[in-house]
């Protein structure tokens, strides 16, 4: 489709009835519940929120330090510290009602149990307009990478919140197995509603001087631009193995980067470590986008998503 | 708090391996507080990615020699060339553009110190951790506080700024690892006997966390008022990645009170924070 006025491009795009006004969404875990980030961007802007990962009770998160930088990449190991479903519900939530743009909210679990009781309780809370389930994040030993790299343990868990959930429900899935393909498959056919992925690639880093790891939990999640050919693949594996949206995640630092994605056939994008380092990167990403359309008269996003050669 | 991209007016080696770096900042001198800091930018490559946390020493307006300029708003921030990032940074040169993020966090609270005049502030510092002291020093002075500065380090190299604090009439004690400045020794004893000397002084202290351990008991034992500024290791300095925080006075598993150095600090009240074990590093 050719544009032959001057109108702006239409950059709206859906993912299982949930409408966003552009494809362009934080990831979880990088951008708080939101209000953090005020002073720098607008969120109206934004195509959707996601919030941190809530769970059932509260949770401390790892010792530190939980963060090392490495070449044009980060590891982190927070081990997913957050205030819990219930001062989610009670105090965070407020926040993301005062605005219109959708929110996701993130969440996980401990144990199979918990997993359903947290998107019950989800299911309850007024302006959880979709869900995102984190059976991905390599940090917790007792939780995520057993769910998130087994596709029975996956699907299993992906059926139970289904039919306790309304609204959609997008699985973020890990990279860290040897068939993406696979997993992504087993949570199509368990009900999940879209795919989000990637979660970031497990990874160490040594300090010479002190002979020691630099992480106090020995191992954490690789981020940023050092894994974007790493997520580009998956996320094209993953489109050509499923008929849900995906959404793709992994080193997206530019409005360029972001289009990659959308060109090999992700309907939106989720944007993670760019917003540490600028905290202002989502809203020059969107502007990028709409920029490079007009150029390339381009009059809607949807007929560039997937449109690879 | 505002992301700008702005430019480098000098980096100078102030000590070997310490520089000055002043940077166009404005309205920082209106805003900044004592004790907050910047997440400094200093290419757009990928590598380093991260932004990097560092003290305000000061800030100020520099007068154009041309009337005709207008004043230009600057903070100066001493840095200390411990790895790549800061060693790239010390390449910078006036002209260069950078990306500035702050002033960040919570700095000093000036809420408990009343009747200034009569009031006594001891402030401890330990090498680079000098740094955050200098605004503070200056505000205390202002409010008419008697200000004392006790400074340590490894080596008569690693004590920085002492002229500009006895010119803000600060008396300064030296104190390091070797002798080769001061007296030879922990500035931690100096503190104890400058405690002893001023009993109801409030005291700030900023160093490595194994001094801040031992002033924290010191100033519990001598029941003094302390505040401390903490160094961590950040990614995006305004609450949202977790990965600065420390432990707070309550935290357990179970309810966790984990406080981010980079939004609840980097200044904390002592009886905000968990001594028990060394705190933020675990």
């Amino acid at each position: 489709m050719r544009m032959c006025t001057d109108e702006k491009p239409n950059l709206a795009v859906d993912i299982a009835g949930l409408k966003l006004k552009n494809p362009v969404m934080p990831a979880s875990g990088t951008f708080g519940y939101g209000e953090e980030f005020t002073p720098y961007l607008d969120l109206e802007q934004l195509g959707a929120l996601v919030t941190k990962g809530v769970s059932l009770l509260p949770k401390a998160g790892n010792p530190t330090p939980r963060l090392a930088e490495t070449p044009a990449g980060m590891l982190n190991a927070i081990g997913l510290q957050n205030v819990g479903i219930e001062a989610f519900a009670t105090q965070k939530i407020e926040f993301l009602r005062s605005i219109s743009t959708p929110v996701v909210v993130n969440f996980f679990g401990n144990t199979f149990e918990e997993y359903v009781e947290v998107a019950e309780r989800l299911s309850e809370i007024e302006r959880v307009d979709a869900v995102e389930l984190n059976i991905s994040c390599p940090n917790v030993k007792a939780g995520g990478i057993v769910f998130g790299t087994d596709p029975v343990v996956a699907a299993r868990v992906v059926s139970a919140v289904r039919t306790k959930l309304k609204v959609p429900l997008i699985v973020k899935l890990s990279p860290n197995v040897t068939d993406i393909a696979l997993m992504a498959r087993a949570v199509e056919e368990a009900g999940a509603d879209a795919i989000s992925c990637i979660n970031t690639l497990t990874g160490m880093a040594v300090d010479l001087e002190r002979r020691c790891l630099r992480l106090a939990n020995g191992t954490g999640g690789l981020s940023g631009p050092a894994i974007k050919p790493v997520a580009l693949r998956m996320v094209y594996q993953v489109v050509n193995s499923v008929s849900i949206p995906v959404i793709g995640v992994g080193g997206i630092m530019s409005a360029e980067d972001a289009l990659e994605f959308l060109l090999v056939g992700a309907t939106a994008v989720q944007v993670g470590t760019a917003n540490l380092v600028n905290p202002s990167a989502m809203a020059e990403i969107i502007t990028g986008i709409e920029a490079f359309l007009e150029r390339q008269k381009i009059a809607d996003i949807n007929t560039w998503i997937g449109s690879l050669q | 708090m505002k992301d700008i991209r702005t430019t480098v007016l000098y980096n100078r080696e102030m000590a070997p391996g310490y520089y000055r770096l002043g940077v166009v900042a404005p309205g920082y001198p209106a805003q900044a507080q004592a004790g907050q800091f910047v997440m400094l930018r200093i290419t757009a490559s990928y590598d380093p990615l991260l932004r990097r946390p560092f003290g305000i020493f000061r800030t100020g307006v520099l007068q154009g020699s041309n009337p005709q300029l207008s004043s230009q708003d600057y903070i100066e921030l001493v840095y200390k060339v411990v790895g790549r990032g800061t060693r790239l940074m010390a390449q910078l040169k006036a002209g260069d553009e950078v990306a500035l993020l702050g002033p960040l966090g919570q700095g000093f609270c000036f809420e408990g110190i009343a009747h200034a005049a009569a009031s006594d502030a001891l402030l401890v510092a330990g090498g680079i951790g000098v740094v955050p002291l200098f605004m503070l020093a200056r505000h205390l002075v202002d409010m008419g506080v008697k200000v004392r500065l006790l400074l340590g380090g490894r080596s008569r190299c690693d004590i920085l700024a002492v002229t500009e604090f006895e010119r803000l009439g600060v008396g300064t004690y030296v104190a390091t690892d070797d002798g080769t400045l001061g007296e030879e020794g922990l500035i931690t004893q100096v503190l104890e006997r400058k405690l002893g000397k001023y009993p109801h002084a409030h005291v700030f202290a900023c160093g490595p966390m194994p001094m801040l351990h031992a002033v924290e008991q010191i100033c519990t034992h001598a029941q003094a008022p302390l505040q401390v500024s903490l160094e961590a290791l950040m990614a995006c300095g305004v609450g949202a990645c977790l990965g600065c925080v420390v432990k707070g006075r309550e935290h357990s598993a179970q309810s966790p009170d984990y406080l981010c150095t980079c939004k609840q600090g980097p200044v904390f009240t002592a009886q905000k924070l968990s001594w028990s074990s060394t705190t933020g590093e675990e």
